[in-house]
C-alpha cells in the first residue's frame, strides 16, 4: 500500500462524500417508493441517466445551463409518472416479484431507447462553474463536486419540508405507515404512488445532472447509479429516509477509500461486497453479531414434518 | 405400503405413470432432431438452446417454486464455466473432475450468498445476485493470471470418455440434450415429491406454510443451489463446446435473457424451460437477422430492448409466464 498522508485520506473522503450525495438521492428515491408501494425500484438510476443526457440535449438545443437543468428535471418526473401509469399502475396487484422483474424490464427498454436516441458515445456536460479545485487542509476538491454536496443538501431540505410541512407530504408518509388507513381517511393510493414515482424521478434526475461534468453522460450510466443508490438505501434499512442518507454518504466513502487504499479495478464491487455485509448484518448470521433490528424472521418450530 | 414410504410413491409411482411419457416422447424428439436439422449452423444453434435449457430449468424452479428471482444466474453460469476453463487449461485436470468442481464451487456461493437473505422478509435475492454478477464478471476480467484477463481463456479441451472425444457437434448435440432429458427427469421428480409439494405450498402462502412446520427459508436455501448447480452444469457444458471462454458471456444481459427464457416458458412449469430457450434464441437469431435492415449497425444490445418489453409484458399480463398464461386463456375461453 503507498505512503498516504492526511491530505490524501482527506482527499478520499470528501469525493466519497461528494460522490455519495448521488447515492443519497437516488436512496431518497428507492425508499420513498418502496415506503409507500412495497415496490423495489431497479429502474431507479436510468432516471438520473434521463436527466444527464436530457441536460446535455437542451444545453446543446442553445438552453442556459440553469434553464436546461430545470427543463430535464421536469421532463424527467414526466416520463417518471407516464412509467408508473404505463408498467406499474396495471400491475398494481401483481407479488413483489412480479413488480421487481417489470421494473428490470423498465430499466432495459430505458436504456434502449437511451441507446437509439443518443448512441453509444458519451456526452460532456460543462462545469456548473469555472474556476481552479479548491484546497481544504491540502485536498484539492472541484467546485463541481462542491455544486454536487451543496445540491443534495438544497435537495435534501426541500424533502424535508414536503413531509414535515406540508399536507402532501404527511399524505405519503400516512401511505407509508399504513397504506389501508390512509385509504379510509380518503387518501388515493393510486394517485400516492404516481406522486412518489414523480419524487423519485425528480431526485434521481437532479443526481444524474449534478454528476455529468464529473463522469460524462451515457446511455449506460444508470445501472450502476442505481444499484449504488439502492445499496445505500439497503445499509440505512430500506425504509428510513435519514439512514438512506447515512448509507449513501458511508458507501461514497467506502468505495473511495477502497479504491484508492485497496484496487480501483474492484470499486464497483465494493458496493455489492457491503450489500452482502449488510444483509448478513441485518439477518444476524455473525456468530455473537446482534441484529440491527429485532423481529426478523421467525423460525418455525423445532419439530420437522 | 405407500404410509411407511411416502417417497416411493413420489420418486417412482408418479414417473412411471404420468412423467414418463412425456419424457420419453420428448427424448425420442430430441433424439430423432439431428436427422432433420442438416446444416452446422442449425445444430449448433440447438446445442446452443439445450444448454440454455439447463439454466433456465434452474432458473424456473427457482422462480416459480421458490417464488424469488435471480437477476444474476449468468454468474453462476460463469462461476461453472470458469473453473472448467481454469482447471482443465491451468492445472490440467480432468474435464469431467472439474465439472464437478465447477458444481461445487458454485453451489457453495449460492448457498453462503443465500443463507442470510432467505431469513429475511425483504426481496433481497435480486439484488445481492445482480450485485453477484456485476463482482464475478469484473472478478472474470481482473484476475488476469487465472482468467486471461477481458480478452478471455483460450484452449478449453473438449470432454472424452475413455477414448471416445466429443469433438463432433452431432455427438455434443447428444450429451448436451442427453443432459437436458436427465435433468428435466431429475426436476420433475423434485418437484412431485414432498419437497415439490412443501414449495408449492410456500408459494401459496408462506405464513400459512410455515405454520404447518414447512421450513420456508430452508426449503428456499435448496432451490437456490440446485438452480446455480444446474446453471454450472450448463456453464461448463458450454465452455468445453466452445473451447474459450471470456468475461462478456456473463454479463448483465445473459442474466437478463436468462430471466427472460423462464418468464416466456413459464415459471413453476419444468416443460416451459426449454421451450422459453427455444423460443427466446430463435427470436434472437432472427433478430441479429432482421434489426439492422431497420437500425443501421444494431447490435445485441438494441436485441435487450425487445428483451425489456417482452419481460414488461408478460409479468403484466401473464405473471405466471407466457405458456402457462396462453393455456390457461384457452381453458377459460373452452369453457365460455
Amino acid at each position: 500500500m503507498p505512503n498516504y498522508e492526511f491530505s490524501n485520506y482527506l482527499q478520499f473522503i470528501l469525493s466519497g462524500l461528494s460522490t455519495g450525495s448521488i447515492y443519497v438521492l437516488v436512496a431518497l428515491g428507492v425508499v420513498t417508493i418502496y415506503s409507500v408501494t412495497g415496490i423495489v425500484n431497479l429502474a431507479q438510476g436510468e432516471y438520473c441517466m434521463l436527466g444527464a443526457m436530457l441536460a446535455v440535449t437542451f444545453t446543446r438545443w442553445g438552453l442556459p445551463l440553469a434553464l436546461a437543468f430545470v427543463a430535464a428535471i421536469v421532463s424527467v418526473t414526466l416520463i417518471g409518472v407516464l412509467i408508473e401509469r404505463l408498467t406499474v399502475q396495471p400491475a398494481r396487484s401483481a407479488s413483489s416479484i412480479t413488480l421487481i422483474m417489470i421494473t428490470v424490464g423498465v430499466s432495459i427498454v430505458v436504456r434502449g431507447i437511451a441507446l437509439l436516441a443518443w448512441g453509444t458515445t458519451p456526452l460532456s456536460l460543462p462545469s456548473f462553474t469555472r474556476g481552479a479545485p479548491l484546497d481544504i487542509l491540502g485536498a484539492a476538491v472541484s467546485l463541481q463536486r462542491l455544486w454536487i454536496m451543496g445540491t443534495a443538501i438544497v435537495t435534501l431540505l426541500l424533502l424535508y419540508f414536503l413531509f414535515e410541512r406540508t399536507l402532501l407530504g404527511k399524505a405519503v408518509r400516512a401511505c407509508a405507515i399504513n397504506r389501508q388507513a390512509a385509504g379510509l381517511m380518503g387518501i388515493s393510493a393510486g394517485q400516492m404512488s404516481a406522486l412518489v414515482f414523480a419524487l423519485s424521478a425528480a431526485l434521481g434526475a437532479v443526481g444524474g445532472i449534478v454528476i455529468a461534468p464529473l463522469m460524462l453522460a451515457s446511455y449506460d450510466m444508470g445501472l450502476m447509479l442505481g444499484l449504488k443508490g439502492f445499496v445505500a438505501a439497503v445499509i440505512g434499512g430500506l425504509t428510513s429516509l435519514p439512514g438512506a442518507v447515512i448509507g449513501g454518504l458511508l458507501l461514497g466513502v467506502i468505495e473511495s477509500l477502497g479504491a484508492g487504499l485497496i484496487s480501483s479495478g474492484f470499486k464497483d464491487a465494493i458496493a455489492f461486497l457491503v450489500l452482502l455485509l449488510v444483509i448478513f448484518a441485518r439477518s444476524g448470521r455473525f456468530i455473537g453479531m446482534p441484529k440491527l433490528k429485532p423481529g426478523g424472521k421467525v423460525k418455525p418450530a423445532e419439530a420437522r414434518p | 405400503m405407500t404410509k411407511r414410504w411416502p417417497w416411493r410413491r413420489d420418486l417412482t409411482g408418479r414417473i412411471l405413470t404420468r412423467n414418463s411419457v412425456g419424457l420419453l416422447a420428448f427424448a425420442l424428439t430430441v433424439g430423432a432432431l439431428p436427422l432433420v436439422l442438416r446444416s452446422p449452423y442449425l445444430l449448433s444453434t440447438a446445442i446452443f438452446i439445450g444448454i440454455y435449457t439447463i439454466v433456465t430449468l434452474g432458473l424456473c424452479l427457482l422462480m416459480g417454486y421458490a417464488g424469488q428471482v435471480s437477476l444474476g444466474h449468468a454468474a453462476f453460469w460463469g462461476i461453472g464455466a470458469y473453473t472448467s476453463a481454469i482447471l482443465t487449461v491451468k492445472f490440467g485436470v480432468s474435464p469431467w473432475l472439474a465439472m464437478i468442481a465447477g458444481v461445487l464451487v458454485t453451489a457453495g456461493v449460492a448457498y453462503v450468498i443465500a443463507i442470510p437473505i432467505f431469513r429475511l422478509r425483504e426481496h433481497y435475492l435480486a439484488m445481492a445476485t445482480l450485485g453477484l454478477g456485476i463482482i464475478a464478471t469484473l472478478a472474470f476480467g481482473e484476475f488476469r493470471e487465472l482468467t486471461g484477463g477481458p480478452s478471455g481463456l483460450p484452449g478449453v479441451p473438449r470432454l472424452a470418455v475413455g477414448g471416445f472425444i466429443f469433438d463432433g457437434d452431432v455427438e455434443y448435440y447428444y450429451l448436451v440434450w442427453g443432459a437436458v432429458v436427465a435433468l428435466i427427469g431429475l426436476s420433475l421428480n423434485i418437484v412431485n415429491s414432498r419437497v415439490g409439494r412443501a414449495l408449492r405450498a410456500v408459494h401459496a402462502s408462506e405464513a400459512a406454510a410455515e405454520s404447518i412446520g414447512v421450513d420456508a427459508s430452508r426449503y428456499k436455501l435448496q432451490v437456490l443451489v440446485l438452480s446455480a448447480a444446474y446453471a454450472s452444469l450448463a456453464g461448463s457444458l458450454y465452455v468445453h463446446y466452445m473451447q474459450f471462454v471470456s468475461p462478456q458471456a456473463f454479463d448483465f444481459g445473459v442474466s437478463v435473457r436468462l430471466v427472460v427464457m423462464a418468464a416466456v416458458g413459464g415459471l413453476a412449469s419444468v416443460w416451459g424451460a426449454p421451450f422459453g430457450a427455444a423460443a427466446v434464441m430463435n427470436v434472437t437469431v432472427l433478430l441479429r437477422e432482421a434489426l439492422p435492415l431497420v437500425i443501421p449497425n444494431a447490435s445485441d444490445k438494441h436485441i435487450t430492448i425487445v428483451y425489456g418489453l417482452v419481460l414488461i409484458l408478460i409479468m403484466i399480463f401473464m405473471p405466471e409466464g407466457l405458456t402457462r398464461g396462453v393455456i390457461e386463456g384457452f381453458h377459460r375461453n373452452a369453457r365460455n
